[in-house]
């Protein structure tokens, strides 16, 4: 979707404002929204690509007003309420009133390791590579309603392969809950000037990893 | 601006939006206690529920505040400026490089590392949202999640090289890596002048998290000694 998580290249956000000596919580209850998130995602009642569609569905200034862990404590609500594993009024009351339900799999102690690991997204191919680095390509002009990974900036231009990554799970798929689809993806490279016009900094390159349904032969 | 400002507020209501006006001066107590409430409230209800074991939530945050951090990426930098066939298997196959380290567990699939030279800097974002490489570099920094960072990296990367102070010549390419898929990204970054002959535990000492992500440099020899220095 054309949301607002889609910051590529927009302008009047200001400057980027370091924070000396950044502690990794500013306090306990990110840790917690943190450690949550980690544990419901174990559980497989979504995938990654769910998750952040999740986010990228919050109002957009919501999402533009919120911390990134109250993000995350939306998105958890949301997603739990959604499949109906707790109730509104169960959070608001702080206490469960309705036993849970069963999970696919829940984290205990000794599966933490598991959680601190990114999962693997490759995924054997069902046909060939369509491209191969140095290939120029055009990247589609698509607007879909649900989750993509090609971004608006990246949209409808011309740029060269330059690594080819393997095939991964679709996320465009995956978020939508109709199977991992996996798709060949691509380091894909556009000179600064392809994007941002003849105003662009002539020695930036910019690339982004595009799976090949966002792809078309030039 | 006003975002910037917004996105270093971590405390603050979720629903009401008339909460995050600016100057509102009585805020920030209040508001703290108001998140605390709200994620306890729902650890009790999941916990209640059986849907998580507060034990196992203590032991992510205690591996995020103590065992997963920049310095793992730091050791397989120095590993890579003081051994050249460590650094090509870095830049070929980043995550068997960093696990053979053994310093940080197991490393996730499709890490990349990408390595500056005296021609090409590289620098790394996520534009849709905030993908980073944990194993290495532990918890993304609130900069790099936020929108300034975000919309900025890819139109105007000198731009936010200087907000970090920060200046290249303007003969030097700049790739931006926009982290758009499972690839998660670091820099592998210059060796600074003047470190011949030094150990990978020193050298480590030049790595800051910033340079691995693009937006810094490593430390010189000279500042180096002016933090060790009373």
């Amino acid at each position: 979707m054309n949301g607002i998580h889609d910051m590529g290249g927009m302008h009047g956000f200001g400057p980027v404002a370091p924070e000396a000596n950044e502690p990794v919580f500013h306090s306990d209850w990110e840790a917690r929204v943190l450690a949550l998130n980690r544990a419901m995602g174990y559980a497989r009642l979504w995938n990654i690509d769910m998750s952040r569609a999740a986010i990228e569905v919050l109002a957009p200034e919501i999402y533009l007003t919120r911390s990134y862990y109250q993000k995350w404590l939306l998105r958890l609500e949301q997603l739990l309420l959604d499949r109906g594993l707790l109730e509104a009024d169960e959070i608001a009351a702080g206490h469960a009133r309705l036993p849970g339900k069963p999970l696919p799999r829940k984290l205990n102690v000794a599966d933490v390791a598991a959680v601190l690991t990114r999962g693997s997204y490759g995924r054997a191919p069902s046909a060939p590579a369509r491209f191969k680095a140095g290939d120029r390509v055009r990247t589609r002009n698509i607007n879909p309603l649900t989750h993509t990974r090609l971004p608006r900036y990246a949209r409808g231009h011309v740029g060269t392969i330059e690594c080819v990554r393997g095939c991964h799970v679709f996320p465009d798929s995956a978020a939508i809950d109709t199977g991992e689809n996996p798709q060949w993806l691509y380091t894909l490279v556009f000179a600064g000037r392809e994007l941002w016009g003849e105003g662009s900094d002539p020695n930036l390159k910019v690339s982004i990893e595009a799976f090949e349904p966002y792809l078309e032969a030039i | 601006m006003s975002q910037d400002h917004d996105d270093h507020h971590h405390d603050g209501g979720l629903h009401d939006g008339h909460h995050h006006e600016h100057g509102s001066s009585h805020k920030h107590g209040s508001d703290l206690s108001e998140m605390q409430l709200r994620v306890r409230a729902l650890e009790t209800v999941l916990t209640e529920k059986g849907y998580v074991d507060p034990a196992a939530l203590d032991l992510i945050i205690e591996a995020y505040e103590t065992r997963i951090g920049p310095h793992n990426g730091a050791r397989a930098i120095a590993r890579a400026w003081a051994d050249l066939s460590f650094k090509r298997t870095l830049l070929d196959d980043a995550t068997a490089a960093v696990a053979s380290l053994g310093v940080t567990g197991r490393v996730g699939d499709h890490l990349v590392a990408v390595e500056n030279t005296p021609q090409v800097h590289n620098m790394v974002v996520c534009t849709l949202c905030s993908c980073y490489p944990w194993e290495v570099l532990g918890l993304p920094p609130t900069w790099y999640k936020s929108a300034p960072y975000r919309s900025r990296a890819v139109i105007d990367p000198r731009g936010v090289l200087a907000d970090f102070g920060v200046t290249l010549p303007a003969s030097t390419d700049i790739r931006v890596w926009d982290s758009t898929a499972e690839t998660r990204f670091m820099v592998v970054p210059l060796r600074p002048a003047g470190t011949e002959g030094w150990s990978e535990q020193k050298l480590a000492q030049l790595v800051t998290r910033d340079c691995m992500i693009g937006t810094g440099v490593a430390k010189s020899v000279a500042a180096l000694a002016a933090e060790v220095a009373p």
